[in-house]
């Protein structure tokens, strides 16, 4: 059962706050060893494991495979450079109408691409994405090909978002929030609704649950959180680039969800970690590191074929069993 | 390594004259080496390279570490490579960087953190006005420059129905600006996207049109597509072709072959032109890389003939960066191009030249220079600059 | 304008059968298999290099042509034999991340052979030049290209419809276990409909090299296409992706010239330059979400 991972205990509870506090202790290491530039690094990290996570929960929760996702998380992104340029700079309102816009979006989407399934699904959910896309390019007002550069981080009470170790702990707080939510929702009445549809969708329909109207709800949570990824994207590279939009990287963010664990509460944060700290690493040994990084996949898809959260999961289980 | 770096720096540290001095130069280099604009960079890095090269793996007589990165012609790469240059590896140059997009977006981050950027290519209108910054530079032209050339000498020649080819991207509307200012007949715009390859329906309106000269600029591998499919549509029987020696280099040439002879453009440098350092430089050029050099070429090689001259001038001390700064502006070095002097918003003032592509001497396809355009010519942006 | 209309609707019917070319193959592992190759562009990428590779040491673009065809079909089956054949009984989840990772392994193996710039590929010398067509001279390798497309879509046909091979391939894609069960070596037809595709996509891919650019990541761009095509068509059907692909085709050619065209008349000609190619791009996507939107399953759906 897929879903196991998902389940609650006190003990998973301590082991994910000791990761929590862990991660927050993360910026001051790095700095003391001298090392600031990967706190800008390990940022990036959490907010792709946002992305991922939001994505996670519509394909392994509601059990939609989604080939769209970029236009959430693109959406976020660009709705927060816009907001910016037209003065917008505090986060309490730019982030948050970041996350609505992508809701919204996802609410149009999914009403109509819920009508398809299977391959179909996958193909109106990306087409859905590239029209977005080929919007954003094409007009000028929005940076067109170059994409639209932010003049500086939002603004956020008093914390300095300039500060990369500042912003790595509101990038962390968003992560650890939308997790801590996603889990809730998971456990809720909504949420094994959700799970008996992914299981057996004719049976929930048969036993009078409005099937289609969970999917969308499903959809539009996901794509919500995308949306906050977005905005934190934005600010941290400061500028809202296209290729935010582009259908790779959909795929990109379907790859981590896959290699992380489909349907895992971590399994989002865990492909996000794996693949950009891969990249981080295999770049710097050889410049084909794309081919290795295809080797590595390959070896993830016959031989942990749930996911790398999933494989530590078992092997955390084997020890302990022990 | 870094042990060992760090060693040699404290013993240069405890001898007394060269105190303040770095032990070494870094560069990061960054441009388009992959995709249809690697032509572009991978003809500036080898010509910054042979520069270095010849000047014994030294810049300014310090050991010269260049650090090589592709940006995939994208912007969201570009700035994520230069925050690596920038807080990672702490370079004290930047260069390379072929597309106006990617300087644009790259450039406040560089400027933020004090260094200077000496561009190879690049040459946006907003760097050379409003956003001017003493901490870029240069080495090539500002982007209107070479349009504004081909734009005068249309004029000229009595063309009044003109067709303008460029890619929806700020270094075409600069291409657009440039060539309109100077020429004052009917313009017919269209714009591509930029990285496009197949014009079909591009050659089809143009055909529709009806105009007696084609003015086009499209770098890179969009303009070997655009100049074959042209002539392989029957165009080139009615129209003629004009564009910036970008369009028209050796890079084009090689892949188009004898459909680009006859063929009119504009340049700031030839490699038919006659001075000491140039024949040098085109000469060691084609023994090391087995080609001849393009314009890129010979921008990337003044690049690094700019940093060497000047990290010679402030004897090494690249923490003074007003010194530094003077001594760029200085441009105490011979340029292959022949003299040209830095304005007051750090870009270049010299000479455009028209050039024609035929056969030379040994029966090769190439450019040759036919007479000046524009003599001492300055950008028309220079007067918004408000160098601080 | 009606000559405009003209060239652009022969343009659009050659970028169509291109399209075709690809858009075969992938709906037939698409259809056959329950596949998802994502690999497939690097295969068209794969064609084009090894046509250019091929012509250059001979001299003869067709030669580079047919070497390319064969290579390519050789790669494919090899693909198929020690990769794709372990995934036909996974999930789409876990052959999307194989085959996204057979993408990179290829970007980067055609780069480690032949260097990030792109590689030339010169069309024959005879037909550099334009031909005279109702009246407008028109590029004759573009029209090359029309007539090598229509005969090869004339042969899959007769293929498919009329021969026993076709008669597997078809109850292939309609039921799978019904046609083991019938006593076809599916194994083997597999492996067979695989190369074929592989070699379509470097047909494909080889003509095209001339008119577009031979360079890594060429395959990503097209490939998105072919999945348009092969889903406004109907997975699994031949017809479906011959009339998908020509529909693609002719509005993504027909929109990019028309578009700007009739915007300019009400919009300044910049903003009407730059809003039509992208509307035009956007046409392709709105068109196939509405055709799934009234028929969720494709126009010619090959599982009843």
């Amino acid at each position: 059962m897929k879903s196991a991972l998902y389940r609650q205990s006190a003990r998973r509870r301590g082991l994910a706050l000791a990761a929590l506090l862990a991660l927050a202790a993360l910026p001051p290491l790095l700095q003391a060893l001298g090392q600031d530039f990967y706190v800008s690094v390990a940022a990036r990290i959490l907010i792709f494991a946002l992305a991922a996570t939001s994505l996670n929960f519509i394909v392994g929760f509601g059990g939609l495979v989604a080939f769209g996702h970029a236009a959430f998380f693109g959406a976020g992104a660009y709705a927060v450079a816009i907001l910016a340029e037209r003065g917008v700079t505090a986060a309490v309102v730019a982030w948050p109408a970041a996350a609505a816009l992508a809701g919204v979006l996802a609410l149009l989407i999914g009403a109509i691409s819920l009508r398809t399934r299977g391959v179909y699904f996958i193909m109106i959910t990306l087409a859905f994405a590239q029209m977005i896309y080929y919007l954003f390019i094409s007009l000028k007002a929005w940076g067109g090909d170059d994409g639209l550069p932010l003049p500086a981080r939002s603004t956020f009470g008093p914390l300095d978002l300039k500060d990369d170790a500042v912003f790595y702990w509101v990038a962390l707080a968003c992560l650890a929030a939308a997790l801590f939510v996603l889990d809730r929702i998971a456990h809720a009445r909504f949420g094994r609704v959700l799970q008996g549809i992914r299981e057996n969708e004719s049976r929930m329909a048969a036993l009078g649950y409005p099937v289609a109207a969970y999917q969308l709800a499903c959809f539009v949570i996901g794509g919500t959180l995308a949306g906050l990824a977005g905005a934190l994207i934005a600010n941290h590279s400061l500028l809202a680039s296209p290729n935010l939009l582009h259908w790779t990287q959909s795929g990109t963010l379907l790859v981590m969800v896959i290699v992380g664990g489909v349907g895992t509460l971590y399994g989002g944060f865990a492909g996000a970690l794996t693949l950009l700290l891969l990249e981080e690493l295999l770049t710097g040994v050889t410049v084909h590191w794309h081919a290795a990084l295809g080797l590595l996949l390959l070896v993830v898809v016959f031989r942990a074929p749930r996911g790398v959260a999933a494989w530590l999961h078992g092997l955390f289980a084997r020890g302990a069993a022990k | 390594m870094r042990l060992t770096a760090l060693a040699a720096s404290l013993l240069l540290a405890t001898s007394a004259h060269v105190a303040h001095a770095a032990d070494k130069v870094k560069v990061g280099f960054l441009s388009t080496l992959s995709g249809p604009g690697a032509g572009l960079g991978v003809d500036i890095r080898d010509g910054f390279n042979l520069a270095v090269k010849q000047l014994n793996g030294k810049l300014g007589n310090l050991p010269a570490e260049v650090l090589i990165a592709d940006d995939q012609q994208k912007p969201d790469v570009a700035k994520a490579e230069a925050e690596k240059f920038l807080k990672k590896e702490k370079v004290d140059f930047m260069t390379g960087i072929v597309f106006s997009n990617l300087m644009l977006a790259v450039g406040p981050q560089v400027f933020d953190s004090k260094t200077f950027f000496i561009s190879a290519n690049a040459g946006p209108s907003q760097l050379a006005g409003e956003q001017c910054s003493p901490y870029f530079f240069n080495v090539a032209w500002q982007n209107d420059n070479l349009h504004e050339a081909m734009g005068k000498h249309v004029q000229d020649k009595g063309f009044r129905n003109v067709v303008i080819v460029t890619p929806n991207y700020p270094g075409g509307k600069d291409a657009v600006t440039g060539f309109k200012r100077y020429y004052q007949g009917k313009a017919e715009e269209i714009y591509t996207k930029l990285g496009q390859l197949d014009y079909a329906a591009e050659l089809a309106q143009i055909r529709a049109l009806k105009p007696d000269a084609l003015f086009f600029f499209l770098p890179g591998g969009m303009g070997i597509n655009f100049v074959k499919q042209f002539v392989g549509a029957g165009l080139s029987k009615d129209i003629q072709l004009f564009a910036p020696g970008f369009s028209a280099d050796e890079d084009v040439i090689k892949a188009v072959g004898a459909p680009m002879l006859g063929m009119f453009n504009s340049s700031h440098w030839a490699h038919d032109f006659d001075n000491a350092e140039n024949k040098r430089f085109v000469a060691a050029f084609e023994k090391e890389y087995g080609r001849l050099p393009s314009l890129y070429a010979s921008q990337g090689y003044d690049a690094a003939l700019l940093i060497d001259a000047a990290v010679r001038d402030v004897k090494g001390k690249l923490d003074d960066k007003a010194a530094l700064q003077k001594a760029l502006e200085a441009k105490r070095f011979k340029s292959v191009r022949g003299d040209f002097r830095f304005n007051s918003n750090h870009y270049p003032v010299q000479n455009y030249v028209l050039r024609v592509i035929g056969k030379d001497a040994q029966g090769r396809v190439t450019n040759k220079t036919m007479g000046t355009i524009f003599a001492n010519h300055a950008d028309a942006y220079v007067s918004q600059c408000k160098m601080k | 304008m009606t000559q405009l209309i003209l060239e652009q609707a022969l343009n659009g019917l050659q970028f169509g059968l291109m399209l075709f070319l690809l858009a075969a193959g992938l709906t037939l592992v698409f259809g056959i298999m329950d596949m998802i190759n994502l690999a497939h562009g690097s295969l068209y990428m794969v064609g084009a290099y090894l046509a250019a590779a091929a012509a250059a040491a001979s001299g003869s673009f067709v030669v580079g042509v047919l070497a390319a065809v064969a290579g390519t079909a050789a790669v494919g089956a090899l693909l198929e034999v020690t990769v794709l054949r372990r995934l036909y009984a996974r999930d789409h989840l876990a052959q999307v991340l194989a085959t996204f990772a057979l993408i990179l392994i290829a970007n980067e193996a055609v780069r480690w052979v032949w260097g990030d710039q792109p590689v030339l590929l010169n069309a024959p010398e005879a037909l550099a030049g334009p031909v005279e067509v109702a009246g407008f001279s028109y590029p004759a390798y573009r029209l090359l290209i029309i007539a090598v497309g229509v005969a090869v879509a004339l042969l899959l046909y007769v293929v498919v419809a009329k021969t026993r091979v076709g008669m597997w391939v078809r109850a292939g894609a309609s039921n799978r276990e019904m046609t083991e069960a019938l006593g076809v070596n599916v194994r083997r037809l597999f492996t067979l409909v695989f190369a074929a595709g592989a070699g379509l996509c470097a047909l494909a891919g080889a003509l095209l090299g001339p008119l577009l650019a031979v360079q890594v990541g060429m395959g990503e761009s097209i490939l998105i296409l072919a999945f348009v095509v092969i889903v406004i068509g109907g997975i699994g059907s031949i017809r479906g992706a011959l009339v998908g692909s020509l529909l693609v085709g002719v509005v993504d050619t027909l929109g990019r010239a028309l578009l700007p065209w009739l915007l300019r008349g009400f919009l300044p000609a910049e903003t009407a330059s730059t809003l039509g190619p992208a509307l035009a791009a956007i046409l392709i996507y709105l068109l196939m979400a509405a055709i799934l939107f009234w028929k969720p399953a494709g126009l010619f759906p090959a599982r009843g």
